[in-house]
C-alpha cells in the first residue's frame, strides 16, 4: 500500500510540474467546450436574408414581423427586387430569400392555398437545411394559428418538429462529443505516454528490477488519470450546465457511474497502446490516429453514423466513445434510466474487459 | 557460494533481415564480495550482460545464477538482492534529489531512514542539492543518486552499467572511491566501463569485444602476460613520428597513448639504440625511447588484434 | 601551424538568469592548431562551444571565427566550419553514400564535388563494399569516423568536435585521431573536447574550464611543467578539485 501511494504521490508530481501536461490536462476540455459549444455549432444566429413581399397584405406583414422577431434572421430590407435577390446572392450578402406570391392573403383565403417561396444560398448545404427549417418552422407556427381562428380546414399541413432539441442547439451534440474525447484523451494517451516515457527513460529496467508487482505499477499509473478525469467530468458538466443551458434530464448518478465505466474503459486502452509502444510519439501517434480520428468521425460526434456507408457504420461499432455518446445523450437530454441504455452499457464493459485480458497478456515481466 | 555464475551465454538480437550477437557464448564466474569489472567499447555486449543477469533479457541459449538463483526460474527472488543501474541515467528528471530517493526506497520496501549508513557517505555530498530537480545536476552528481537509488534497498548484489561513461575525471575518480568503499561492506559488484584506466580499481576484470571475452583475469596477471617488447618513443614532432615509426618493419604495433608512442616490437634482439639513429637520420630531434610495462589499454589493443 | 588566429573570443560571457555558466573566457586558437577544450560536467564547455558554432547568443563579450562575429554573422559562421556532436552525427536509416549527399547538398557542394570527395572518403576508410549498406549497421567505431569524414567533407576552416569517441574502442579511437592529424596537417583547425585524459595529451594546446572560467591555457607539456604533474590527467584533477560549482 505504501508503494501504491508512493507511486501516486510520484505520477501526481509528473504531472503538476509539467506544464504542457497541465494544459493539454485541464485547458482543452475547456476550449473544446467553448468551441464546440459557441463558436462550431449547427444552429444559425443573424443570417442575413431578403424578403420580397410581391403581396403586401395582412398576412405577408404578419409573418414578416414573425421572421425578424426571431434571433436567426436579420433582414436586408434594401432589397425590393428579384434581380437584386440574385445580385445580393452572387455577392454572398444573404444567405436565404423569402418570396410571396402576389395576392398571398385571397389566394388563402379563397382557394385555401398560397405559396412562399424560400430560396437558400446551397453552397453550404447544412446551413441552408437549416435555416429552410427555421423559415419553415416559423410559417407553420403562424398556420397553426390560423387553423386555430379560422375554422375551415387549410391544406397545407407540413409537420416539423425538433425532438428533444427544439431550439436546435448544437451543444446537445458538442458536449456528449467533446465528453467521450476528452475522456479517452485524458485517459487512454496520456497514461499510454507516461507508461512508455518510463520506457524511454530507462526507469521501467529499474522498476521491473525491484519486488514492486508489475501490476501494481501500471494501477498506480491508472489512478492519477482516473481522478483527473473525474475532475475533467465535473468541469465539463459545470460549463455544460452553468454556460451552454444543458438540462441534466436523467439521474446524475446514472450519468457519473456510467462516465466512470467509460473512464475504465479508456484507460484499459491506454495501458494496451502502452504495451505495445516502445516510444512516446508512437504511443502519441497511436493515441491520435487511433482514438480521436474515430471519435470525432465515426461516433457520431460530427456526422451522423446514419448517413455513413456502411463499412464505416460497421467500423464505428468497434468505437467505445460511440455508445458512450448514445448513453450521455439518453440520460442528459432524453432523461431515460438504466432499462434504456443497458445495452451500450454492456458492450462498453466487454470492450473494457478485453482490453485489460490483452494487457495483461501482452504485459511483460521483462524488456523487448 | 558465487555471486554470479555464467555458462555459455548467447544472446541474438534481430534488426530488420540481419541479426546481431550481442552477446556469443560467454561464461565466467564473480567471487561474493569482489568487484568484477566488463571493460570493452560500445557494442561489446556489456549492457545485455547485465540485463540478462537482473533477469530483464532471456538468454537464446546458456544458464546463469545470481547468488544461487537461476535468472529464468528465481526471477523474482533475483529482483528483491539486486541493485541496479542501467547505462542511461535512469531517475525521473522531474523529481528532487529528496523525492527520487524516497521513491525508490518505498518500492523497494524500505525508507531512506532504515538504510541510511549505507548511503550515508555518499548521500551527504548530495544533501545540499536535496530539493534540487535530478535533471538540474551534473553529471558526477547524477552518477551518485543513481547509486544513492540503487543501494537504498541494500542490495546483496550491485550491477553497475558504465556509471562512470561522459562523467569527467574528477568525478570518475570519486565514484570509483565510493564502489571500493561499498565493496569493503561486503557488497559483490559488478560494473562495466569503456574506460581502460579503470580496470586497475577491479578486483578482475573480464576484457570484452563484439560479444566475446578476449581475457578475463586480474589486472596484473593480465599485464603479466604480455609476451612482446613495448617501448614508450618520443620526439619533438609526434605526428611524423608515428608514421616513421609504423614504416618500420620489426615494428608490430605503433599507437598514441598520451604524450608517448606506444610501439609493440616483435623481435626480442630489437636494439633502442639503432632505432634512435633511425629516427634522427629522419630529422627527429628530442628523442626518447623508454622500455616499459604495458598498461591495460596495450594489452587490450593487442588481443583485439588477435 | 602559423600564427593566423581563426577563433578569438574577448570576455565571452553566457548567463541563463542569475547563472554565469561562462565567465568572461579570453583565448585565441591558431589556424591549423588542435585545440583541446576540458572540464569537468558542468564547468561551461558545451555552453561555450554552442556560442562558438553560432547556435548561441552570448550574454556579453565578443567572439569571431574565421573573422566573422558570432552575434551577426552566424550564417557565415556556419558555412565555414564543420561540427560533430557524439549524439546526433549521422542519419542512421540512411545508407553510408546517401548521408554523404546529404552533407555534401546541405553544405552547398557540386555533384562532381561530392561524387569525388565522398569517394576519397571511402576509400581512406575502407567502406568500398559497405557503401550502400545502412548506417545503423556499421560498429559505433566507424560512424565516429565516418562522422568526422562528413564534417570536414567541405574543408571546413575549423572543425568543432563534441565528445567525438566516447564508448569508442581503443585502436579505432586512435584511428579517430590519426584522421584529427590529417586534418590538422592540411590546415584544419580542430577544436575539441574530451574525457579521454591521454587524448588531451595529443592536442597542440588545452585549455582547462572550471566553474565557467579558464583555469589554465598551454600546451600538454607547458601545463605539466608548471603543476610538476606526471600526466595531464592529475593536471586536470588538481585543477578541477578546487571547483566550487556542483551544477
Amino acid at each position: 500500500m505504501k508503494q501504491l501511494i508512493s507511486f501516486v504521490k510520484k505520477e501526481f508530481n509528473h504531472i503538476l510540474r509539467d506544464r504542457r501536461t497541465m494544459l493539454v490536462l485541464f485547458g482543452m476540455p475547456v476550449v473544446q467546450l467553448i468551441i464546440f459549444g459557441f463558436a462550431i455549432t449547427t444552429e444559425v444566429r443573424n443570417a442575413k436574408i431578403a424578403i420580397l413581399d410581391n403581396s403586401k397584405d395582412g398576412i405577408t406583414q404578419k409573418l414578416i414581423t414573425r421572421i425578424e422577431s426571431t434571433e436567426y434572421f436579420d433582414v436586408e430590407h434594401s432589397i425590393v427586387s428579384d434581380q437584386q435577390i440574385e445580385e445580393a446572392f452572387k455577392s454572398g450578402k444573404i444567405k436565404l430569400a423569402v418570396v410571396f406570391q402576389p395576392n398571398f392573403q385571397n389566394e388563402l383565403s379563397h382557394s385555401n392555398k398560397a405559396q412562399i417561396q424560400i430560396i437558400a444560398d446551397a453552397t453550404d448545404p447544412n446551413q441552408a437545411t437549416t435555416l429552410t427549417n427555421y423559415i419553415s418552422a416559423v410559417v407553420m407556427d403562424y398556420q397553426n394559428e390560423l387553423i386555430e381562428l379560422n375554422k375551415p380546414p387549410l391544406t397545407i399541413e407540413t409537420e416539423l418538429r425538433m425532438l428533444y432539441n427544439p431550439q436546435l442547439k448544437g451543444a446537445y451534440i458538442s458536449v456528449p462529443g467533446v465528453m467521450a474525447l476528452i475522456l479517452l484523451l485524458v485517459s487512454a494517451m496520456m497514461t499510454s505516454i507516461s507508461v512508455v516515457k518510463e520506457k524511454e527513460l530507462g526507469t521501467m529496467e529499474i522498476l521491473l528490477v525491484s519486488p514492486m508487482k508489475p501490476w501494481l505499477v501500471i494501477i498506480s499509473k491508472a489512478i492519477p488519470y482516473f481522478i483527473l478525469s473525474i475532475v475533467n467530468v465535473i468541469t465539463i458538466l459545470l460549463l455544460s450546465v452553468l454556460l451552454l443551458d444543458m438540462p441534466i434530464n436523467g439521474s446524475l448518478f446514472l450519468l457519473i457511474s456510467m462516465t466512470i465505466l467509460y473512464i475504465l474503459c479508456a484507460l484499459s486502452l491506454g495501458l494496451l497502446i502502452s504495451t505495445v509502444t516502445n516510444s512516446q510519439l508512437a504511443a502519441m501517434l497511436i493515441s491520435l490516429v487511433g482514438l480521436m480520428l474515430p471519435v470525432v468521425m465515426l461516433s457520431g460526434y460530427a456526422f451522423p453514423i446514419a448517413n455513413m456507408p456502411d463499412a464505416l457504420q460497421l467500423l464505428a461499432n468497434f468505437s467505445p466513445a460511440k455508445w458512450f455518446i448514445i448513453i450521455i445523450k439518453n440520460v442528459m437530454i432524453k432523461g431515460v434510466g438504466i432499462e434504456r441504455i443497458w445495452k451500450e452499457m454492456l458492450v462498453i464493459s466487454g470492450m473494457t474487459l478485453i482490453f485489460i485480458l490483452i494487457s495483461i497478456k501482452r504485459f511483460k515481466i521483462r524488456l523487448q | 557460494m558465487n555471486a554470479v555464475e555464467i555458462k555459455n551465454i548467447v544472446k541474438k538480437y534481430s534488426k530488420k533481415k540481419s541479426s546481431v550477437t550481442a552477446v556469443n557464448n560467454i561464461s565466467f564466474t564473480v567471487e561474493e564480495g569482489e568487484l568484477f569489472g566488463l571493460l570493452g567499447p560500445d557494442g561489446a555486449g556489456k549492457s545485455t550482460i547485465f540485463r540478462i543477469l537482473t533477469t530483464l533479457l532471456l538468454p537464446d541459449s546458456g544458464s546463469a545464477t545470481v547468488l544461487n538463483y537461476d535468472i529464468i526460474k528465481d526471477w523474482k527472488e533475483i529482483r528483491n538482492i539486486v541493485g541496479y543501474m542501467p547505462g542511461r541515467f535512469s531517475l525521473y528528471q522531474d523529481l528532487t534529489v529528496e523525492e527520487n530517493l524516497e521513491f525508490f526506497a518505498t518500492v523497494f520496501n524500505t525508507t531512506i531512514q532504515e538504510n541510511y549508513e549505507l548511503v550515508a557517505d555518499i548521500y551527504k555530498q548530495l544533501e545540499p542539492f536535496k530539493h534540487r530537480r535530478a535533471g538540474k545536476l551534473s553529471g558526477g552528481m547524477k552518477q551518485k543518486l543513481a547509486l544513492s537509488c540503487a543501494l537504498i534497498h541494500k542490495p546483496k548484489i550491485l550491477f553497475l552499467d558504465e556509471p562512470t561513461t561522459g562523467v569527467d575525471p574528477v568525478s570518475r575518480k570519486e565514484f570509483w572511491e565510493m564502489l571500493i568503499r561499498l565493496k569493503k561492506q561486503g557488497i559483490s559488484i559488478l560494473v562495466s566501463t569503456p574506460y581502460m584506466d579503470e580496470a586497475n580499481l577491479c578486483d578482475r576484470v573480464a576484457l570484452m569485444q563484439s560479444g566475446r571475452i578476449l581475457e578475463i583475469d586480474t589486472p596484473q596477471n593480465i599485464v603479466n602476460r604480455f609476451e612482446k617488447n613495448l617501448l614508450a618513443v618520443r620526439s619533438g614532432n609526434m605526428f611524423n613520428l608515428l608514421n616513421d615509426l609504423r614504416s618500420i618493419p620489426q615494428i608490430e604495433s605503433c599507437f598514441a597513448f598520451g604524450d608517448n608512442h606506444h610501439v609493440v616490437i616483435d623481435e626480442t634482439d630489437f636494439n633502442s639504440e639503432d632505432l634512435k639513429k633511425y629516427l634522427i637520420s629522419n630529422g627527429h630531434s628530442d628523442i626518447s625511447i623508454s622500455s616499459i610495462e604495458p598498461t591495460i589499454e596495450d594489452c587490450f589493443m593487442q588481443l583485439m588484434k588477435k | 601551424m602559423n600564427n593566423e588566429i581563426v577563433i578569438k573570443t574577448d570576455k565571452l560571457t553566457k548567463k541563463f538568469g542569475d547563472f554565469t555558466a561562462v565567465d568572461e573566457i579570453s583565448f585565441e586558437v591558431y589556424k591549423g592548431e588542435i585545440f583541446g577544450f576540458l572540464g569537468a560536467n558542468g564547468a561551461g564547455k558545451t555552453t561555450a562551444m554552442k556560442m562558438l558554432i553560432g547556435i548561441s547568443k552570448p550574454t556579453s563579450g565578443a567572439a569571431s571565427i574565421s573573422g566573422f562575429d558570432v552575434y551577426k554573422q552566424t550564417e557565415q559562421i556556419k558555412k565555414n566550419i564543420g561540427y560533430m556532436s557524439q549524439k546526433f552525427s549521422l542519419y542512421e536509416d540512411l545508407t553510408i553514400m546517401e548521408n554523404i549527399e546529404l552533407f555534401g547538398g546541405i553544405y552547398g557542394l557540386s555533384y562532381v564535388e561530392i561524387k569525388a570527395r565522398g569517394k576519397n572518403l571511402i576509400d581512406k576508410l575502407n567502406l568500398q563494399n559497405e557503401s550502400d549498406k545502412l548506417v545503423e549497421s556499421l560498429p559505433l567505431g566507424w560512424k565516429q569516423k565516418l562522422a568526422f569524414g562528413l564534417a570536414i567533407l567541405h574543408n571546413p576552416q575549423i572543425v568543432f568536435l563534441d565528445e567525438p569517441t566516447s564508448g569508442v574502442d581503443p585502436i579505432t579511437r586512435r584511428q579517430f585521431w590519426d584522421m584529427i592529424y590529417e586534418a590538422s596537417h592540411k590546415g584544419i583547425t580542430v577544436f575539441v573536447t574530451t574525457h579521454y585524459m591521454d587524448e588531451a595529451e595529443y592536442c597542440n594546446r588545452i585549455c582547462i574550464l572550471v566553474d565557467g572560467e579558464i583555469k589554465a591555457l598551454d600546451s600538454p607539456e607547458g601545463l605539466k611543467r608548471k603543476l610538476e604533474a606526471k600526466s595531464i590527467d592529475e593536471v586536470f584533477v588538481m585543477l578541477a578539485r578546487s571547483a566550487k560549482r556542483t551544477e
